[in-house]
């Protein structure tokens, strides 16, 4: 059982990625991954929930009617969300200001929907716990990559301090605008996605259509 | 026939089987670069031509060269005209006074030699980089080096300005290259132009080196922006006051990225492409349609505010990049629409961004790199309506 569960935890930071292997919660890993440090707290932020939901709606999933469980899903999650946003605007006002609405937009995150309904309605409170924190850093584990490339090569600093010395400030490192856009996270999670399926073959998919091959003689 | 003797005595060695089998793609390019490929397509069905992709290819570069000589020229010449006034430093410099060729900007020979110094790194940079990870994806993936490198490194060195660090340039084909071009299949299955991915690519990671008004013309102390630039904030107007005539313009004596400030010798470039059939008629006719009715539009609209809606069509047509990727860009047959009908959409829809970006988006003055690339990946959708239609078509005729 302690195998399985460890299984449960590390299998979605690579295996069974949800980034990069099942591609949901793009939308934030664009928007939010600019600075580390924003990052970082929104892993957090959504590796809690994840959990919590996880485990909530797992301690009544026998009593969840079938017609109404995306509905009494949502309020577990959306409840979760909220503490999470009070929670920052008291402790980290600034992170949140520059979060803004992306962490109310937690409620609509592909992860936390996923895993509540294909992992928590069928699995005990703890399993469905450990699954969520799992899954939460896979997603983590993604956006700190992600965060890193972004950071360092856009602004030329990690976590705010200063790494490569820029242009600007008298340094030589002529940092990349790009990186600072959000569609620049677009590449760089296709790069990370093709360099982990590159690592682990079995992560390519079938094609769907393949060029009809004719052999010259 | 030495040559030919001693590729056929290396041959083995790169074949299945040899010693340097996974070096083949590098062989292959290095032959085929000098000599005709030996390989034709057998299966049927097939139209025979003598046209394969190496011609074409070649034929590409050929329509260039007007291109390259008036950048060599015209970025010698704004150089030297710069010198004159602010006088002159760096490497380029010491490299002209060593051989005693002087900044005389009067002088043919000194504009070209000037400009080519400025030409030549960008090019050989832009060929060594993107060459590397030309030949990794080939060794890798077991394809070809196409010739199609050749088309794209000279279209990318011909559009980036002259004073583009050579690292950024490296980096930008390298972009264009991999995910431009490689990512999707290689030379023919790239649904953008890699060059302009590469430009593109550039443009917003360092827009201070691609965009503003120092990095025209190569020389420290000098500020002066393009004519798109001055037309944009003050009008067509401002540019004669400024001594830019609609004529230096037409024949390339502005300011402005290598290669695209000649319309006339990119429309030498389009006479040669347009007869030899590589450049497709129907996407350079829809493409001027689009730009001039859309301008003509905007003229008869008119503002109060933004001086660019009374730019005539004719102007559009000699400032900026327009001619350039017009004929270079545009009339490219992989990465347009695939269908006759839907040529004339994608050259319409390009002509229409074009004006709209110039015109009512404040934020770029110069709008051909992104309508191309807007165009590029409208291409497939309007293949699909035009093959939609003509299945409609029929089958109504066919009851």
């Amino acid at each position: 059982m302690a195998q399985k569960r460890r299984e449960m935890l590390i299998d979605p930071l690579v295996d069974n990625n949800p980034i990069t292997l099942q591609v949901l919660g793009i939308c934030s890993a664009l928007a939010v991954t600019s600075s580390l440090q924003v990052a970082f707290v929104m892993s957090i932020a959504v590796t809690f929930v994840t959990a919590f939901s996880s485990m909530f709606i797992s301690i009544i999933r026998n009593h969840i009617p079938g017609s109404i469980r995306i509905i009494v899903q949502m309020v577990i999650i959306a409840s979760l969300v909220i503490l999470v946003d009070q929670v920052l605007k008291a402790y980290a006002f600034e992170i949140s200001k520059t979060l803004s609405v992306f962490v109310g937009l937690i409620i609509t995150n592909c992860i936390v929907m996923g895993r509540a309904e294909a992992f928590a309605m069928k699995n005990p409170p703890l399993d469905s716990f450990i699954d969520g924190v799992g899954n939460g850093l896979g997603y983590g584990l993604i956006l700190m990559l992600v965060g890193i490339i972004r950071e360092l090569f856009g602004s030329g600093s990690l976590f705010g301090i200063t790494i490569l010395e820029t242009v600007n400030n008298g340094g030589w490192y002529v940092p990349n605008g790009l990186l600072l856009l959000p569609p620049s996270a677009f590449f760089i999670i296709g790069l990370l996605i093709w360099a982990f399926r590159a690592w682990k073959p079995e992560q390519v998919e079938e094609r769907e259509f393949k060029i009809q091959n004719v052999e010259a003689h | 026939m030495g040559l030919r003797n001693f590729f056929d005595r290396i041959e083995p060695h790169f074949l299945k089987g040899g010693k340097y089998e996974q070096y083949f793609p590098i062989y292959e390019m290095v032959e085929s670069f000098l000599y005709t490929p030996k390989t034709v397509t057998t299966a049927a069905p097939h139209a025979r031509s003598y046209v394969d992709m190496k011609r074409i290819m070649t034929y590409v570069v050929i329509a260039t060269i007007p291109c390259i000589l008036m950048a060599l020229y015209n970025t010698g010449l704004q150089t030297n005209m710069a010198i004159a006034e602010f006088g002159a430093n760096g490497w380029r410099a010491a490299i002209i006074e060593t051989f005693g060729i002087g900044f005389n900007p009067s002088n043919p020979f000194a504009n070209m030699m000037h400009g080519l110094l400025y030409f030549l790194p960008i090019y050989i940079t832009t060929l060594v980089a993107g060459g590397i990870f030309e030949v990794i994806f080939a060794t890798v993936r077991k394809h070809e080096v196409n010739e199609g490198f050749l088309v794209s490194s000279m279209l990318y060195a011909l559009i980036v300005p002259a004073t583009t660090p050579l690292w950024q340039v490296a980096l930008g084909i390298i972009f264009g290259v991999v995910i431009g071009k490689e990512v999707f299949g290689g030379t023919g299955k790239n649904f953008l132009n890699p060059a302009l991915t590469g430009r593109a690519f550039l443009y917003f990671a360092y827009p201070a080196q691609l965009s503003g008004d120092a990095v025209w013309v190569p020389v420290d102390g000098f500020t002066g922006a393009t004519a798109l630039a001055v037309s944009a904030s003050d009008g067509v107007q401002e540019l004669a006051a400024r001594g830019m005539t609609w004529w230096d313009s037409f024949l390339g004596f502005v300011p402005g990225s290598m290669g695209e400030t000649s319309t006339l010798a990119c429309a030498i470039g389009l006479v040669f492409l347009l007869a030899t059939k590589i450049a497709n008629y129907r996407m350079v006719v829809g493409c001027l349609a689009g730009m001039i009715g859309f301008s003509l539009l905007l003229n008869w609209i008119g503002s109060d505010t933004n001086p660019m809606f009374a730019m005539p069509w004719y102007w559009h047509l000699v400032l900026g990049g327009y001619a350039f990727g017009l004929v270079f860009m545009v009339t490219e047959p992989v990465s347009g629409s695939h269908t006759n009908m839907g040529r004339y959409f994608y050259g319409a829809l390009i002509g229409f961004m074009v004006v709209m970006i110039r015109v009512i988006n404040p934020a770029f003055p110069e709008g051909m790199m992104l309508a191309i690339l807007f165009g590029n990946v409208f291409a497939p959708l309007i293949d699909y309506f035009v093959v939609q239609a003509n299945i409609k078509r029929r089958a109504k005729r066919h009851g």
